[in-house]
């Protein structure tokens, strides 16, 4: 299990837990939420924010946000 | 009589709600404000039969009904309040058919309401191209509900839709979910004390902040007694709900929602690849905007010079049709050349704005959000300044209002506070003018110092964010989201309206104040206090009885401006501004200025009684203007001291309004008017003591 701001490009993952204390509710609803699919798309310079696949939602957040994104490789 | 029909337009933000309202209602929309806030109000009119209307109010896009924002309270507060003029008979939440799951949890959440809920799916012209394939019976079934297939793009689907509101008495108004499995021991004693209340409204009402000064009070503040838990706890019984909802959902999408990947064509990675490049991407977004102000310019120069010529010429009608006389002065030189002033600015101004919805709309402006991100959090702000700084350019009043998606209070509130350096079309005259009497005509020297002003106002608004955020310290945790949408044809349709409406709000709003302003001056520069400006004629005649009839009046003319009310004003700031190169006249136009900046030329068109029938025009009057020793008033160190006033000076009642709306006080604005004003004055001073 990694921290999502560690992921690579391309590669598919799910989540597997969030910090629900730090993450707003709004990304909550936008499908963050443990067992969806999450896959990182684009970072900007200096990586970040991050661009990313949620579940069927596309989204940026920045990287102090993800960090309290966990997820797990998917094979 | 006609019957009329409350609908309330619902959704998530891309999801075409916008286009679908377009649709609906044609032309027929109003846009006016929220009492009391400065949320945009839309409503329009939509025929459903010969006898029956449908009244559609388009409420701001929101993710949930869980408000993080003004614009969601709005939605929030309305769907709560039966008593509300506005509530709604039947609710329609519109949908994009590629982000159905994540869109039918507001649907469920509108539907537990108990309202006539009818689901929109939009955006129905793409599933061919997606792969994607719906059951649609099946969905309606398990939803209850009524669903409407549409394409704003094919026109596809409204006309079934006005039919399901009309027949909107057949839906049902069955909760969705039942919101006790969220947690039934929660729920079960909150049953218990509120018996006859609905649990989803009641949950509503305790997680949020809504402004419910509407609602029952005494049933508001038993419910707070439930506040008392911890937010975080209520949090994670918000979380609960939004994983239930899903269940459902992820329930009903399973058996009814199919995507073949195969088939779909993903347009949106190619387009990324290149717009979203670390280094292409800021290429081609500085040229994008290279070109948006070049063709502003160079498309507006031809109706802003029509429209001025236009005025001119009528403003001379006036004089010669009409009788001599108070009212046809008032009329010609204070109504007409007023008017002409506001209308000047409609070609720049609806030309930025279909620039700004088309990428907008295109899907182009969340790219640059994320592009500008990193860069602009170094000075404080947020990626999401951007689409404020830019439309900043045409009025700080509309790119003010555009801070509201920032989600951080801090990042908004350093947004708001630099907006107004940047370099918006009301400076643009002003600047046009003083380029043209003191930069040499020759090489690019105009028009690289009219792209200079405009770095200046975009660094200034930069270094202050910096220094601002070094003051500012809140403890405000910083959000971040940004939803990338696919990339869209922008639909002309909508690109138009939205020209329409701004510009319609612009002319309104600053042309109250701008026509206004022009009066006052009229008044107070033909009227004065004393003999000296009754008897003016009498006193020139005996003090210079050498000059001609023609000479005669132009003295008259200058005496009487200068002991009328607005001279004695100007003649009293004197003194604080001969320093920066400036005499009583250029103080005048200082003073009317505060109210808004685009009043500088007329104002000295008033002042120098240049009269548009004379060959004088206002630039020459203004060349020929002298010191006392002879030398030209607008000189190189004038000029340039007047255009860095004009750079940084807070000179706008209307924004200075808006701002007080937004930051809910008068503090911000004046804090924002004295230090700007002061930091106007002191560029001034430092550039003409140097340059003179």
């Amino acid at each position: 299990m990694i921290r999502l701001d560690q992921l690579d490009f391309g590669v598919l993952a799910e989540i597997d837990h969030i910090d629900t204390d730090e993450l707003p509710l709004k990304l909550i609803e936008m499908g963050c939420l443990p067992g969806n699919d999450i896959r990182l798309i684009q970072k900007a310079p200096f990586d970040d924010p991050l661009y990313l696949q949620i579940d069927t939602s596309h989204l940026a957040i920045r990287k102090e946000t993800a960090q309290h994104i966990f997820v797990r490789l998917k094979s | 009589m006609a019957k009329l029909l409350n609908v309330a337009l619902l959704g998530n933000p891309n999801t075409g709600k916008t286009s679908v309202f377009n649709r609906l209602t044609g032309l027929t929309q109003k846009v006016g404000n929220y009492p009391g806030i400065t949320v945009e109000k839309k409503e329009g009119r939509s025929r459903l039969d010969p006898t029956t209307y449908a009244r559609i109010l388009d409420l701001p896009g929101t993710y949930s009904l869980n408000a993080s924002s003004m614009d969601e309270s709005v939605v929030v507060e309305l769907l709560l309040n039966k008593k509300d003029k506005d509530f709604p008979d039947v609710a329609v939440v519109v949908t994009d058919v590629e982000n159905l799951k994540r869109n039918l949890l507001l649907f469920t959440q509108v539907k537990d309401l108990n309202i006539p809920t009818i689901l929109v799916i939009n955006m129905a012209d793409q599933m061919k191209r997606k792969g994607i394939t719906l059951d649609i019976p099946l969905m309606e079934t398990q939803l209850n509900t009524r669903i409407v297939l549409t394409s704003t793009r094919e026109k596809m689907g409204i006309d079934s839709l006005r039919k399901a509101i009309l027949n909107y008495r057949a839906l049902s108004t069955e909760p969705a979910m039942d919101v006790t499995t969220i947690d039934p021991e929660y729920f079960e004693s909150l049953q218990r004390i509120f018996p006859n209340e609905s649990l989803y409204k009641l949950w509503l009402v305790i997680t949020q902040d809504v402004n419910f000064s509407k609602l029952d009070r005494q049933r508001v503040s038993d419910a707070t007694a439930f506040k008392t838990q911890p937010e975080s706890d209520l949090k994670r019984l918000q979380q609960k709900e939004t994983i239930k909802r899903y269940q459902l959902i992820n329930g009903v999408l399973k058996q009814a929602y199919k995507v073949d990947l195969s088939v779909a064509v993903d347009l949106r990675s190619r387009f990324d690849r290149v717009l979203m490049h670390k280094f292409w991407g800021y290429l081609i977004f500085f040229f994008i905007l290279m070109l948006i102000f070049q063709s502003i310019y160079d498309w507006s120069s031809i109706p802003q010079d029509f429209i001025d010529g236009t005025f001119a010429s009528l403003s001379d009608l006036a004089k010669q049709q009409l009788p001599t006389g108070t009212f046809t002065s008032l009329l010609a030189e204070g109504i007409i050349p007023g008017l002409g002033g506001i209308l000047i600015f409609i070609p720049q101004i609806a030309l930025l704005f279909f620039f700004l919805s088309l990428l907008e709309e295109s899907g182009y402006m969340s790219r640059v959000v994320f592009l500008m991100d990193r860069g602009l959090r170094k000075f404080g702000l947020s990626g999401k300044s951007v689409i404020p700084l830019i439309s900043g350019t045409a009025c700080a009043i509309p790119a003010v209002m555009a801070t509201r998606n920032i989600e951080n209070w801090r990042e908004r509130l350093i947004t708001i506070l630099v907006t107004p350096f940047t370099t918006c079309s009301a400076r643009l005259p002003v600047y046009a003018i003083l380029i043209s009497l003191v930069i040499p005509n020759q090489g690019f020297y105009q028009g690289m110092t009219l792209m200079g002003l405009y770095l200046l106002g975009f660094i200034m608004a930069l270094v202050s964010s910096w220094i601002l955020s070094k003051i500012l310290k809140f403890n405000s945790k910083s959000y971040f989201v940004v939803e990338m949408p696919n990339y869209k044809l922008p639909l002309l349709k909508n690109v138009l309206i939205t020209v329409l409406e701004k510009t319609k709000t612009f002319v309104v709003e600053a042309g109250k104040i701008i026509m206004a302003i022009s009066i006052l001056l009229w008044i107070m520069a033909s009227y004065g206090p004393g003999k000296n400006f009754s008897y003016a004629a009498e006193i020139v005649q005996q003090e210079q009885p050498q000059l001609n009839n023609e000479q005669l009046e132009t003295k008259i003319n200058a005496y009487k401006l200068e002991h009328s009310y607005i001279g004695i004003l100007g003649k009293s700031l004197e003194p604080a501004i001969a320093p920066l190169g400036f005499d009583w006249k250029i103080g005048i136009a200082l003073i009317s200025s505060f109210a808004a900046r685009e009043v500088f030329v007329g104002t000295l068109a008033t002042i120098y009684h240049v009269e548009s029938d004379s060959e004088e025009t206002i630039k020459n009057r203004m060349a020929s203007e002298v010191r006392q020793d002879g030398s030209p008033l607008f000189n190189l160190a004038t000029g340039i001291s007047l255009m860095l006033f004009y750079a940084f000076a807070m000179q706008c009642m209307s924004t200075l309004a808006i701002v007080k709306k937004e930051t809910n006080g008068w503090k911000w604005p004046m804090i924002q008017l004295f230090s700007m004003t002061l930091l106007a004055y002191l560029a001034a001073f430092t550039s003409y003591q140097i340059l003179s």
